[in-house]
C-alpha cells in the first residue's frame, strides 16, 4: 500500500460532535491509511454523515455545533492549523443527490481551480478533460462541454460531481452516500472509478448499501448510534466481526 | 352524493365569486381612465411644457421628474437594499440584534407614505441642507421602498437550494466567493422582481415628495441633481384639487401617463429580468 505503513492520511482521536443538545457523535478515535477505501456503515441516525462532513469542516455552518476532540490531516490539526478553504481543496466531497450548479459542463469544473486563482486556458481545458477522463464521462461529453450541466442524466451528473471533485486534485475524497439515487448500471461506473481513484487518492464512503462497502471497501467501520462500534479489514467485517451488534446489522440486511 | 356535488359547486361559486370582485375593481379603474383620458393624448400633451396656469399644453415635466425620480431612487435603494439582505440572510446570526434589525424592517414597511415625506423634510432638505431637491426625494423615496427590496431579495436568496451552497463551499469556495459565485446569480430574477414592484410604489407616492422634492408649477427641466421637479402624483393632485378649470379630459390624462410610465418601465425591467433567466 505505502511504503509508510502505520502514518496515517487521517487521524481522529476522540472526537465527540453535538448539535445544541443532541449529540451526534460519541467519542470516535480511528485512522484512515493513505489509499485505502474506507468504508462507513450503520442505520439511519447513527452519525456516519456528521462524522463525514466533520473531515472537511462542511458542518461548521450548523448553528449549535460543538466539536471536541481532534482531527488531523497529514499531521496537522485541521481546526487550527489549516485554513477550512485549503482544507476543503485537499479534502473533497461527492453529496448524495447529484447537485451540478446551474452552469455549463465546463464551467462546472472549472469551478473550483478558477476561485482558487486559475486563470489560463490551455490549463483550464486539461484539467477538464482529465477529471472527465478520471470519472469516465469525457467520451459521453467530450462534444458539448459548453451545454447546461443540467440535462445530464443522473448518472452522469454524479460522474459530473466527481469529475468537478477531482480537478482540485484533492488528496482525500468524502462520498457521502454517492449511489442512493442511482441505477445498478451507473452504482457499477461510480465504484468503478472509486477503486481507480484509489491508487492515487484516499477515500472514505459513507454507504447505506452493505453490499457496496463489501464491494469496494478495503476496511469497514461500523457505526451505531453516533459510536464507533467496530473497525476491521472488510472482508473481516463481513465474515468474522468482533461484536454481535455488527454481526446482527449485516446479517439482518443480507437476510 | 348529490348533496357532495351541490357543495362543492357553491364551494366553487363563491371562490369564483371572490376573485372577480378583485379583478372588477382593476378593470373599473383602467376603463374609466382610458376612456376619459384617452382624448388628451397627443405629441403636445407629452411633449410639451404647461400652459395657461397648467389648464392646456402638455405635462413633460412631470413626465420627466417622475422618470427621474424613480431612476435616482432605485439606483440609491437597490444596492443598499441587496446588501442589508445579503448581509442578513447569508451573515447574520440569529441573535437579538438580528431580531430588532428584522423587526425594525417590518415596521418600516408599515410606515405611513407621509411620515416618510416629513423625515425626508427634516433629515435631507434642513439637516443635510440638500433642499427641496431630486436628491432629497429619491433619498426619502429610496428609504420608503428599502423595506420591498430587501424582504423580496431575502426571499430570492432563501429560494437558491442550500446545497448549491455546500457544494460550493466543499470545493474549496470562501463564503464571499460563495455568495457571488453560486447564490447571486441564481437569485437576481427574484431580486428583480423586488425592484420592478418598487417602481410602481415610487412612482405613485405623492406624500414622499410634497416636502422634499415637487413643484407646484415649473416650466423647465432639471439639470442636476439640486433641483426641483414635477412630478405625476403631484401634479394630478393639483390640477384636480388647486386649479379651477382643468379640463376633465386633462386630468384623466395625467393618470393615463403615470398608469403607462410604470407599465413602460415595469416590462423594460421584466425584460432585463428574463435576460437574466436564460442565462443559465
Amino acid at each position: 500500500m505505502n511504503s509508510r505503513i502505520g502514518k496515517a492520511k487521517i487521524e481522529v482521536k476522540n472526537l465527540t460532535i453535538h448539535f445544541g443538545k443532541v449529540q451526534a457523535i460519541h467519542d470516535v478515535s480511528l485512522d484512515i491509511q493513505p489509499n485505502e477505501i474506507l468504508s462507513i456503515i450503520g442505520p439511519a441516525n447513527s452519525g456516519k454523515t456528521s462524522f463525514l462532513r466533520s473531515l472537511n469542516r462542511l458542518n461548521d455552518f450548523e448553528p449549535r455545533l460543538r466539536i471536541n476532540g481532534s482531527i488531523k490531516l497529514d499531521g496537522l490539526d485541521i481546526r487550527n492549523d489549516i485554513e477550512a478553504e485549503d482544507l476543503r481543496k485537499r479534502v473533497g466531497m461527492i453529496f448524495a443527490l447529484p447537485i451540478p450548479l446551474p452552469r455549463s459542463i465546463y464551467d462546472n469544473i472549472t469551478y473550483g481551480p478558477r476561485l482558487a486563482g486559475l486563470r489560463d486556458k490551455t490549463t483550464l481545458d486539461r484539467i477538464v478533460e482529465e477529471s472527465l477522463k478520471a470519472a469516465y464521462l469525457w467520451d459521453e461529453v467530450k462534444d458539448r462541454l459548453r451545454s447546461s450541466a443540467q440535462k445530464l442524466s443522473g448518472g452522469q451528473q454524479q460522474r459530473l460531481c466527481i469529475a468537478r471533485t477531482l480537478a482540485l486534485r484533492p488528496e482525500v475524497i468524502l462520498f457521502d452516500e454517492p449511489c442512493s439515487g442511482l441505477d445498478p448500471i451507473s452504482t457499477a461506473k461510480v465504484e468503478e472509478s472509486m477503486l481507480e481513484l484509489r491508487k492515487s487518492q484516499t477515500i472514505v464512503l459513507v454507504t447505506n448499501n452493505t453490499k457496496q462497502a463489501a464491494r469496494v471497501g478495503t476496511r469497514t467501520a461500523f457505526f451505531l448510534m453516533g459510536e464507533l462500534v467496530e473497525i476491521d479489514a472488510t472482508e473481516k467485517i463481513f465474515t468474522a466481526p468482533r461484536d454481535p451488534r455488527t454481526n446482527d446489522y449485516i446479517v439482518g440486511r443480507f437476510g | 352524493m348529490t348533496n357532495e356535488g351541490a357543495r362543492q359547486r357553491i364551494g366553487f361559486g363563491l371562490l369564483l365569486a371572490a376573485t372577480l370582485l378583485v379583478v372588477l375593481p382593476v378593470l373599473a379603474i383602467i376603463v374609466l381612465i382610458v376612456t376619459k383620458g384617452w382624448s388628451a393624448l397627443s405629441l403636445e400633451f407629452l411633449f410639451t411644457m404647461p400652459r395657461d396656469g397648467m389648464r392646456a399644453g402638455g405635462i413633460f415635466p412631470a413626465i420627466l421628474g417622475t422618470f427621474v425620480l424613480v431612476l435616482t431612487s432605485i439606483a440609491f435603494a437597490l444596492p443598499i437594499g441587496v446588501m442589508a439582505a445579503v448581509y442578513l440572510s447569508e451573515y447574520a446570526k440569529d441573535n437579538v440584534l438580528t431580531r430588532i434589525i428584522n423587526l425594525a424592517i417590518i415596521n418600516l414597511a408599515g410606515v405611513s407614505s407621509v411620515v416618510f415625506g416629513l423625515f425626508g423634510l427634516s433629515l435631507f432638505v434642513v439637516f443635510l441642507r440638500f433642499g427641496v431637491s431630486i436628491i432629497s426625494g429619491a433619498l426619502t423615496l429610496g428609504i420608503m421602498t428599502l423595506p420591498v427590496i430587501i424582504t423580496t431579495t431575502r426571499e430570492a436568496l432563501r429560494a437558491v437550494p442550500k446545497s448549491y451552497r455546500e457544494v460550493s463551499f466543499s470545493l474549496g469556495a470562501s463564503r464571499w466567493q460563495t455568495i457571488r459565485h453560486s447564490v447571486l446569480p441564481f437569485a437576481t430574477p427574484g431580486i428583480l422582481t423586488g425592484a420592478i414592484l418598487s417602481i410602481g410604489r415610487v412612482a405613485g407616492e405623492t406624500a414622499p415628495i410634497l416636502f422634499t422634492v415637487a413643484a407646484f408649477y415649473l416650466p423647465k427641466l432639471p439639470h442636476a441633481l439640486g433641483d426641483q421637479v414635477m412630478a405625476l402624483p403631484y401634479h394630478l393632485y393639483i390640477a384636480t384639487t388647486q386649479i379651477p378649470g382643468v379640463p376633465e379630459n386633462y386630468r384623466y390624462g395625467t393618470a393615463l401617463v403615470l398608469i403607462g410610465l410604470v407599465l413602460v418601465m415595469n416590462i423594460a425591467a421584466a425584460r432585463i429580468r428574463s435576460r437574466f433567466r436564460r442565462k443559465r
